[in-house]
C-alpha cells in the first residue's frame, strides 16, 4: 500500500531524518519534499550528509531516526518495493570493467528481473539512449569516462524507475562529456517523467538542470527551493555560488572526511 | 526460473565471463600444486614416515593438494570484493530488487566453477606423476561436487571476512593469517590420528578436513577417509549455509 507522499505528489518525502555515526552527527532532523518529475539537487560541502541522504533513500543506510518515503513506500519498512522504482548511479564507477557494455546491462537487466523479448527491448533501447551501440561488444574498461557515466545512466533506468537518484553524476567528466551526460538527464525527465535527486558541488550543474536544489550544511538542510529564487533572495547580481556560500558559510572546497576526499578523487582519476 | 534463480544465474554469468577473459589468475594458482605435488609430495613419499594406509604418500596428499589449491584460490576471493566496493560496483548491486542471497550465491557459484578449473590442473598434474586416480563417473562426479561445495564455501567465507575487514591491506593480513592454520589444522598432508589432541579438535571442525576426506574417498584408487562420504557432504552442505547466512546478513554493510 502507497503512504501519503505519492497522493499527495510527492515523489521523494523526508521527515526529521537522522543518521548518527557513532557521536557524529551525518545528517540532522532532515525535511525534503520533492515533487514528481522534478529534477531535485542537492547541494553541500564534503561532509555535508548529500551521500548519507542518498544512501537512506535507496535503502542503503538505515536512519537513526525519522523516516523517509521514496514512490510512495517508506525506506525502511518497505525496501524492496523502493528498490522496485528507483535506478541509482553511485558517485564511484559502479561500471563492471570486466565486463562489456552489452553484458552489463544484461546484469542489471537480470537484477531487476527484466527477461527475455522485453529484456533484449530495454538493452536496445538502453544502447541507443546511451549512444553506445557500437561498442556494445567493447570491455568497458576501454570507455572513456563520459561513455562510462552514459553506461551507468543507462543501466539504472533500464526498468523505467520512478525516482533516479544519481551521486555526482558529472565529477570528473570533460565539458562535452558533462554536457551530454545533463541532456540524457533532461531527457529522462522530459520523455519518461522520472524524478531525479543528484548530489552535486558543480553550481553550474545545478543551475542548468535542477527545478529545485537544498543546500545541506553539517547535516542540517540550510535553504531550499528553486534556483533562481535563491538567487533573487541573496541579490540582484547573486549567482548559485553566492548562495552557496551565504547558506553554507564555506566555500564548496572546504570540510569533508578522508575517505570521501579518496573516493572523489579516485572516481575523477578513473574517469579522466 | 523464479527470480532468485534468475539473479543468481545472472551474478555467477557476469563472473564466470570475467575470469575466461583474464585467466592469469588460474594459471599463476596453477604453480601451488605443481609445487606441492612434484617437490614437496616425491621428498616426503620416500621418507615413508607417515602412515597413509595401503596407498603410497603421493596418492594421499594428491586429495589434500587439490582441496589446498581450492582454498587457496577461494580464500582471496573477498580481495575481488573489496575491489568492487571501492569502484562502486556493489552499491549498485544492492539497490536492485534481487535478493542478497541470490547477489551472495551467484558469487559462491562462481567460485565453485572456478574451482573445477583448478581441479581439472591437478588432475593433470596428478597423471603426470602417476598417482592412481579414479577415472569413474561416479568417482568424478564425487569429486566435482566436493570441489564445487568447498569452493563455495572458503569464498563464502572469504566474503564474511571482507565484508567484516572492509580494506584490501587488513584483507592481505588476515588472508594470510588464516590459510595456513586452516591447511594445517586439517588432515590434508597428514592423517588427524597423528595430531595431538587440541590440533585434533580443531581438524573435527574445520571444513577443509571434510573436503579432503569426501576427495580421498573418490578420488584415489583404494582411498578412504575418516566419515562416510555422506557425513562429509552434510557438514560442507551445513557449513555452506552457515556462511551463506552470515555473509547476506552483512554483505549489505560493505557500502555503510
Amino acid at each position: 500500500m502507497r503512504t501519503l507522499a505519492a497522493a499527495t505528489g510527492c515523489a521523494i518525502e523526508a521527515r526529521a531524518l537522522t543518521r548518527n555515526f557513532g557521536t557524529f552527527c551525518a545528517l540532522d532532523h532532515l525535511d525534503l519534499m520533492i515533487p514528481h518529475q522534478c529534477i531535485f539537487g542537492l547541494l553541500g560541502p564534503n561532509g555535508a550528509g548529500k551521500s548519507t541522504t542518498i544512501k537512506i533513500l535507496t535503502t542503503l543506510l538505515d536512519a537513526t531516526s525519522g523516516s523517509a518515503t521514496v514512490a510512495g513506500f517508506d525506506v525502511a519498512h518497505k525496501p524492496l518495493e523502493v528498490r522496485r522504482r528507483i535506478g541509482y548511479v553511485p558517485q564511484l564507477l559502479s561500471a563492471d570493467g570486466g565486463l562489456t557494455a552489452r553484458e552489463n546491462l544484461v546484469l542489471s537487466a537480470s537484477l531487476y528481473g527484466l527477461r527475455g523479448r522485453l529484456r533484449d527491448e530495454r538493452i536496445d533501447e538502453a544502447l541507443a539512449f546511451a549512444d553506445l551501440e557500437p561498442v556494445a561488444h567493447k570491455l568497458v574498461k576501454t570507455f572513456s569516462g563520459g561513455m562510462i557515466r552514459r553506461l551507468e545512466i543507462a543501466q539504472a533506468t533500464l526498468h523505467r524507475p520512478e525516482v533516479l537518484f544519481l551521486d555526482e553524476p558529472t565529477i570528473g567528466l570533460d565539458p562535452v562529456a558533462r554536457r551530454t551526460v545533463w541532456g540524457r538527464l533532461l531527457e529522462l525527465k522530459a520523455d519518461i517523467g522520472m524524478t531525479i535527486l543528484l548530489t552535486t558541488h558543480d553550481m553550474e550543474e545545478a543551475d542548468y538542470l535542477c527545478d529545485q536544489l537544498a543546500i545541506l550544511h553539517r547535516g542540517r538542510l540550510a535553504t531550499v527551493g528553486r534556483p533562481a529564487e535563491l538567487k533573487r533572495l541573496i541579490g540582484p547580481e547573486a549567482t548559485l555560488s553566492d548562495v552557496f556560500v551565504a547558506h553554507s558559510g564555506v566555500c564548496i572546497e572546504e570540510g569533508g572526511h578522508y575517505r570521501e576526499i579518496r573516493e572523489t578523487r579516485g572516481t575523477a582519476q578513473r574517469l579522466g | 526460473m523464479s527470480d532468485f534463480a534468475y539473479a543468481t544465474a545472472a551474478v555467477a554469468n557476469a563472473e564466470i565471463r570475467k575470469l575466461m577473459r583474464d585467466p592469469t589468475e588460474l594459471v599463476s594458482r596453477a604453480v601451488q600444486p605443481v609445487l606441492w605435488l612434484a617437490v614437496f609430495g616425491q621428498v616426503f613419499s620416500k621418507v615413508r614416515g607417515i602412515p597413509t594406509g595401503d596407498i603410497g604418500y603421493l596418492d594421499f596428499m594428491a586429495p589434500g593438494i587439490l582441496a589446498q589449491s581450492i582454498l587457496f584460490s577461494a580464500i582471496f576471493y573477498g580481495i575481488a570484493i573489496i575491489w568492487e566496493r571501492d569502484l562502486g560496483i556493489i552499491h549498485k548491486l544492492l539497490v536492485t530488487p534481487a535478493s542478497r542471497v541470490a547477489l551472495v550465491l551467484g558469487k559462491g557459484i562462481a567460485a565453485g566453477l572456478r574451482g573445477l578449473i583448478q581441479a581439472v590442473v591437478v588432475y593433470l598434474i596428478a597423471f603426470a606423476l602417476h598417482i592412481g586416480i579414479r577415472w569413474d563417473l561416479p568417482a568424478m562426479v564425487g569429486v566435482a561436487c566436493a570441489v564445487f561445495l568447498g569452493s563455495c564455501i572458503f569464498a563464502t567465507f572469504s566474503l564474511v571476512i571482507a565484508c567484516i575487514v572492509k580494506t584490501r591491506e587488513r584483507f592481505m593480513g588476515i588472508g594470510q593469517v588464516l590459510t595456513m592454520p586452516l591447511f594445517f589444522a586439517s588432515n590434508a598432508i597428514y592423517p588427524i590420528e597423528l595430531m595431538p589432541g587440541w590440533l585434533r579438535t580443531i581438524a573435527v571442525a574445520n571444513p577443509l578436513t571434510y573436503l579432503v576426506d569426501a576427495l580421498r574417498h573418490s578420488m584415489i584408487v583404494g582411498g578412504h577417509g575418516m566419515y562416510t562420504l555422506a557425513t562429509s557432504f552434510e557438514v560442507m552442505a551445513a557449513a555452506f549455509l552457515l556462511l551463506l547466512a552470515v555473509a547476506t546478513k552483512l554483505y549489505p554493510g560493505l557500502v555503510r
